[in-house]
């Protein structure tokens, strides 16, 4: 059997993403037809720069969805005298029914690369998302009462913010995630103390909003409170009774560090903003209604702050992904197997010069993805100043 | 101003305090002290030897303590052990222990000793960090001059087609973290096999295989255009699309001023309004954001270091965390801190004063 052009290799991968593109075809077009009544998703349709920014990150995420109908082989299994084959190659010794090709080639493992690149595309689309959203919940929870009420409670808040700040993010994560640490339980604390702060941003979300009748506020409370440390035991210390939570300490070791650098950022914006919406009318209005602090901070202030906090987070998911890029590729990202884009480019660079192809296949679906979050916030930007 | 300064330089002393003291007990966990006892003493110690040695080696006691002795504020430990020998931090190996100093931290000079290079930790730091002085300069004078004008090319004419261009490029750019770039560097200039080397070659453009060096080892003798050129665009890059996103926006809001109006009006030349009356002002803002750069630039320079192979700093601080060299690790993270710090420091009061408008009592 002979090799794939560069033409059919193209047109091959192209069509092993059948599931993608039907997606996306679907999702544009129903976005397209309802955009007026889509709020700012919906005005993101108008900007050409935003459009193209989803339509990268949509591939993506569709990607992660639909990997296991994508990949042509599995992502760990070794095939004898596939290591380091071009792009192209046939897959040696392979039964019939399966794939007969390595579409982008092997690796230094004689895996994949093809399919190690969308296998990868999930593992980064499910940490980066996360991690955002809990520093996020971490940043909003302590930004909001810092800009809202001042004073000493800031300037502590603000003094530990800016000491992480000033700290090289290279250098924490070299202490943070190694192997060592998780012996002495650091990653356990810290995510004890992090993990806490979505359960209690919710229970107090619902708590100001719902306070004024108790029977509901109960009822939603407790259905957090419940659920939310049923997660955290299972998360935070793996002792989940049921086994339904569960993450790899390394995974924890990761998560906790990648969540502990972003918060600081998050917390900075908040706080800068709740200061600055806090002189607005609508807020003095609620005050005088004798409105409670929490309640006009989440839901008076925090909704009017929501533009740029969206922009700021799509910026902060690409800036995720490429911390975890950057931990995989000094190796210490979650295990060695791992097909994540960071450890991939590791694994592919000792032998950059002679075999480029399993280190750049990850580094450039790294970068369209990172591209497309960055166009995707500019295009929102540009779409909510606009009215 | 005076007092601000004064200000800033205290909160900055804090800070370095508790973030040095973080890193001395982060670097001091336990199990690395276990692991230092392995491979200092022997492999095969049992649990209480190395419960000893690492009491004997001065490891022990309260974190605070140690923090101290090495900080250079607290007497340094001494101990006899039951052979009578007296062995302490201050105390070099062989001579008197009367005449030995009572502090030695790194406030008396004593960075300590590298205990896998087997050299004092000053002698590797001052070696790597010339390397990386080198690599920095490279970079702030191809980045910045670069970020800039691009910078102020596109926020001059805001919507235009050329601005729509270049802001599309900074954002690849700002998209495109080192290790990324950097292996796409290698694959297109710096492989035999692929990219455009194969084809200079044929051509008889260039006399080597490749146009550029995959590796900079060769740069830390002497520095060409060969082994230098990758390592230095790498870590400029990510740069360049930051510096010029930023000085674009603050270009932009100086080119809708009143005073440019004016100008414009009185029949001053585009050229000149924007050399003249925009450029000084415009260039405000984005100084900050260089000096801000800074501690990125180091994880640029650590990531580039490692994939280059070049023995600068960066290749220092990942050798001394995977090799488990506290001391030299200890130094690193001193240096790294200290120059986020004054960076900022520098981005403060230089914005102070660069900028008349303001004025701090």
């Amino acid at each position: 059997m002979d090799a794939l052009s560069w033409g059919s290799i193209f047109a091959h991968s192209v069509a092993r993403f059948w599931p993608v593109w039907i997606a996306m075809v679907a999702t544009f077009l129903l976005s397209v037809r309802y955009k007026r009544h889509l709020g700012l998703y919906g005005k993101l349709y108008d900007s050409p720069v935003g459009m193209v920014g989803f339509g990268i990150v949509l591939f993506w995420i569709f990607t992660a969805i639909f990997a296991n109908a994508i990949i042509t082989h599995d992502p760990l299994k070794v095939l004898s005298g596939m290591k380091n084959a071009l792009p192209g190659s046939p897959a040696k010794g392979v039964p019939p029914e399966a794939y007969q090709y390595y579409l982008l080639g092997g690796d230094n493992g004689a895996r994949d690369v093809f399919s190690r690149m969308v296998m990868g595309a999930r593992e980064v689309l499910v940490i980066a998302p996360a991690a955002t959203l809990f520093a996020f919940m971490v940043g909003i929870t302590l930004g909001l009462p810092a800009g809202y009420f001042g004073g000493r409670l800031d300037t502590v808040l603000s003094f530990i913010a800016n000491l992480v700040l000033a700290f090289p993010v290279i250098l924490l994560f070299y202490l943070l995630v190694t192997p060592e640490i998780v012996q002495t339980g650091i990653p356990t604390y810290l995510a004890a103390v992090l993990f806490l702060f979505p359960i209690l941003f919710v229970v107090v979300l619902f708590n100001s909003r719902y306070f004024m009748v108790p029977a509901r506020r109960n009822l939603y409370v407790g259905i957090v409170l419940v659920i939310g440390f049923w997660a955290y035991i299972g998360l935070a210390f793996d002792k989940d009774p049921l086994g339904v939570w569960h993450m790899d300490p390394n995974l924890l070791n990761v998560f906790v560090s990648v969540v502990f650098v972003n918060s600081p950022g998050v917390f900075r914006i908040v706080r800068g903003m709740v200061m600055d919406i806090k002189a607005r009318d609508y807020v003095a209005a609620g005050q005088t209604r004798g409105e409670g602090p929490w309640y006009i901070m989440l839901w008076e202030i925090l909704p009017n702050a929501r533009g740029p906090l969206i922009v700021d987070s799509c910026l902060r998911i690409g800036y995720t992904t490429i911390l975890l890029g950057t931990l995989g590729f000094f190796g210490l990202g979650v295990s060695p197997e791992s097909p994540d884009w960071g450890s991939t480019i590791d694994d592919g660079r000792k032998l950059l010069n002679l075999f480029p192809h399993p280190a750049l296949v990850p580094a450039l679906a790294l970068m369209s993805l990172v591209l497309g979050l960055n166009l995707l916030a500019d295009g929102l930007r540009e779409e909510s100043l606009r009215d | 101003m005076f007092p601000f300064v004064l200000r800033r330089l205290g909160l900055m002393l804090l800070t370095a305090f508790v973030l040095t003291f973080a890193v001395f007990c982060l670097t001091n966990l336990q199990p690395n002290l276990e692991k230092l006892a392995r491979s200092e003493g022997s492999v095969r110690m049992s649990d209480d030897a190395i419960a000893s040695w690492i009491v004997n080696n001065g490891h022990g006691g309260p974190m605070l303590k140690r923090y101290g002795e090495w900080l250079g504020v607290v007497p340094g430990w001494v101990r006899t052990d039951d052979k009578g020998v007296t062995r302490g931090r201050c105390i070099v190996d062989g001579s008197d222990p009367a005449q030995a100093a009572t502090y030695c931290g790194i406030l008396q000079g004593n960075w300590g000793y590298s205990t896998f290079a087997k050299v004092p930790v000053t002698t590797v730091l001052g070696r790597s960090l010339g390397h990386t002085g080198w690599l920095m300069l490279a970079v702030m004078v191809v980045m910045v001059p670069t970020a800039l004008l691009l910078g102020v090319l596109s926020g001059m004419r805001e919507g235009t087609r050329l601005d729509r261009i270049l802001s599309t490029l900074a954002i690849v750019t700002t998209a495109t973290p080192e290790y990324v770039s950097g292996v796409i560097f290698v694959a297109l200039f710096a492989s035999a096999t692929v990219g455009i080397s194969p084809h200079l070659h044929d051509w008889g453009w260039i006399t080597e295989k490749t146009l550029f060096q995959g590796t900079a080892t060769s740069a830390m003798d002497d520095i060409t255009w060969r082994n230098f050129t990758l390592p230095v665009m790498t870590i400029a890059l990510y740069g360049i699309g930051y510096i010029a996103r930023m000085t674009r926006a603050s270009m932009t809001e100086v080119m809708t001023q009143q005073y440019i109006r004016t100008a414009r009006l009185k029949g001053v030349s585009f050229r000149q309004v924007v050399m003249k009356h925009a450029l000084r002002n415009a260039l405000i803002a984005p100084f900050t954001v260089i000096m801000l750069q800074f501690p990125w630039l180091l994880n640029g320079v650590v990531i580039v270091e490692t994939l280059f192979n070049y023995k600068g700093f960066g290749w220092t601080l990942v050798q001394a965390a995977g090799n488990n060299d506290i001391n030299l690790l200890l130094a690193c993270s001193v240096v790294a801190v200290f120059v986020v710090l004054v960076t900022q420091l520098i981005s403060d009061v230089g914005y102070v004063f660069l900028n008349p408008r303001i004025r701090l009592a």
